[in-house]
């Protein structure tokens, strides 16, 4: 149910971005989400990748500085009031959610939303309990 | 000249008194300060082995590190009680460099300043505002006793407070102001910001020193504030402030040489060099009683020529330092070690730490930036965690270094590697 979710660190430079997503594709490597935290000073690239240990250890040859997070990819009905829904869930059991971002799926209707929360256990017991789908990894990385 | 008969005697009578000073110095550490004695006697010499000038190279070398060793008080050479000040600066590792003065010294110092401010054109008349700072550094309380031995008004103010440094230096009527030279600059500024004409007031002359700085600066200086601006050159080691002093000619700082004695070095092979050669300066103590210093290595990088002054006094010349034989900074005024970061680094669990300095000059004020390579250890996937670190990191290196610098976290492999030294420093700064 744990999905691995590749960070790096960026400083804010023009062309970094480009440079990393670059070494990814010349490495056969297909990014199916992604997401930047950034700051004045510099920014964390949060990628989901088909294929995470490889990519990892591709980025760190090419000289990133690199980490991996276990995060939860969870479906989403695509309507208004979706992610309310799931959100309201987490919320009533005192998940902490550290941050999410979302993307589309593109054979079926719903979204898909990433989280990583502090509690992922529970998260994922938690949702399981309340019908919510949580995409298991291997599914994500070949979506 | 405000000792005249010092100031001028003939070269024949200072080598006297020079020889007389040297020879009661070497006898003191000898028996009284244990680390001068093993040095000896690992040399196989005793003080009766110094029967001219000449011996003084037969004598040992004294470093930074050797007072490290024995911090803080190993190298003082009388009782605690007769110790009536210490004062310390800045060291590489997390203890200062310590050293101490008998109230003989004190006396000693002061009339050395004393002699530097009546140099710079000083004397009873006179309004002295010292703003080098006050407290364990020695320049502000240095000054301070010179100008006041002298007879002058001192105004101990200290360094900072700006608007303050002005408002006084208009209202006292200043006539002498003692900082570091980038500071007066920025004082100038200001004044020239808030319509304080300088230049036409009571200001007559300026010593500077704590830091280098070039001829622009001091034509900046001069223009800046209508008036004469001198170099002053000392280190806590060896006295403090005072040590050796531009004349009205500035062309040189005369040497204190009935107070030390000056050699310059080939910091290689330790090699005495003849006047006119540019090598590391070295000086022994022959007045100090708490902490007398034989052959000190101070890392400055200058040239000693004895051709005659046109003011009449004897005591030979330094060019101003052009340089260190080591990696420190001065910024701000406060002497800063690159090499202090590492201990941050490895303190935070680092084991390879990759960093670099980044100094410039912005208005007249020093910046340092600090660019630290964020390695694995370091690396977050949490803003907050990251932000934390580099709060953390600003904080201890202020500490650390005793001056507020700018963190830049840096991708890996930024920082260019060298084969040999790691260069740490970029010295934007034209001084």
């Amino acid at each position: 149910m744990k999905v691995q979710q590749i960070s790096v660190f960026l400083e804010n430079k023009s062309g970094r971005l480009s440079s990393l997503t670059d070494v990814l594709g010349k490495a056969g490597i297909n990014i199916r989400a992604l997401s930047i935290a950034d700051t004045s000073d510099f920014g964390i690239l949060r990628l989901i990748v088909s294929q995470p240990d490889e990519a990892c250890r591709i980025l760190k040859d090419a000289g990133f500085t690199v980490s991996m997070t276990d995060i939860i990819a969870v479906e989403v009905e695509d309507r208004p009031g979706g992610l309310a829904a799931v959100l309201g869930i987490l919320e009533n059991a005192g998940i902490n959610i550290e941050y999410l971002y979302a993307f589309l799926e593109k054979s079926s209707n719903n979204a898909l939303v990433v989280f990583r929360v502090e509690q992922i256990e529970q998260a994922i017991k938690l949702l399981g309990e309340n019908k919510i789908n949580v995409v298991r990894g291997e599914d994500v990385y070949k979506l | 000249m405000l000792h005249p008969e010092i100031e001028s005697m003939t070269r024949e009578q200072l080598r006297q008194l020079q020889f007389e000073r040297l020879k009661k110095t070497v006898e003191r550490v000898y028996e009284n300060v244990p680390f001068y004695k093993e040095k000896f006697k690992e040399k196989g010499i005793e003080p009766g082995d110094i029967k001219s000038l000449d011996d003084l190279k037969i004598l040992p070398f004294t470093v930074k590190q050797d007072l490290r060793d024995n911090y803080p008080f190993g190298l003082f050479a009388v009782p605690h009680t007769d110790v009536v000040r210490v004062h310390a600066s800045s060291g590489t590792t997390g203890k200062p460099t310590v050293v101490g003065y008998t109230q003989n010294d004190i006396n000693g110092w002061s009339d050395l300043v004393a002699r530097c401010v009546a140099m710079a054109g000083g004397g009873p008349q006179d309004v002295v505002q010292v703003g080098y700072g006050y407290g364990l550094f020695t320049g502000g309380l240095g000054l301070h006793y010179g100008a006041e031995r002298l007879g002058a008004s001192v105004i101990p103010i200290s360094g900072g407070n700006t608007k303050r440094q002005l408002m006084l230096m208009q209202d006292f009527g200043t006539t002498i102001l003692c900082c570091t030279p980038s500071y007066a600059l920025f004082l100038a500024e200001e004044a020239a910001e808030g319509g304080m004409d300088i230049v036409n007031g009571k200001l007559k002359s300026g010593i500077f020193g704590a830091e280098p700085w070039s001829e622009n600066m001091r034509k900046e200086i001069e223009k800046g504030m209508g008036i004469k601006a001198y170099n002053i050159y000392g280190l806590s080691e060896v006295m403090g402030p005072g040590v050796s002093m531009e004349c009205e000619c500035q062309c040189g700082m005369h040497v204190m040489e009935d107070f030390f004695i000056p050699e310059i070095i080939d910091p290689d092979t330790g090699e005495v060099l003849p006047f006119g050669s540019k090598g590391e300066l070295v000086f022994t103590t022959i007045t100090k009683e708490a902490f007398p210093l034989l052959r000190y290595r101070t890392r400055d990088i200058s040239v000693l020529r004895e051709e005659k002054c046109e003011c009449g006094r004897t005591f030979v010349r330094m060019d101003r330092v052009m340089g260190r034989t080591d990696d420190m900074l001065i910024i701000r005024g406060v002497n800063v070690f690159p090499s202090q970061i590492e201990s941050v680094l490895l303190e935070i669990g680092e084991t390879e730490p990759h960093y670099l300095l980044v100094v410039d000059r912005k208005d007249n004020l020093d910046l340092l930036e600090v660019q630290v390579e964020v390695s694995e250890k370091m690396f977050s996937d949490e803003v907050r965690k990251l932000e934390e670190l580099e709060k953390k990191l600003r904080h201890q290196i202020g500490s650390v270094l005793g001056i507020q610098a700018k963190i830049k976290l840096v991708e890996p492999k930024t920082i260019p590697r060298s084969e040999g030294k790691a260069k740490r420093v970029i010295d934007k700064r034209e001084l």
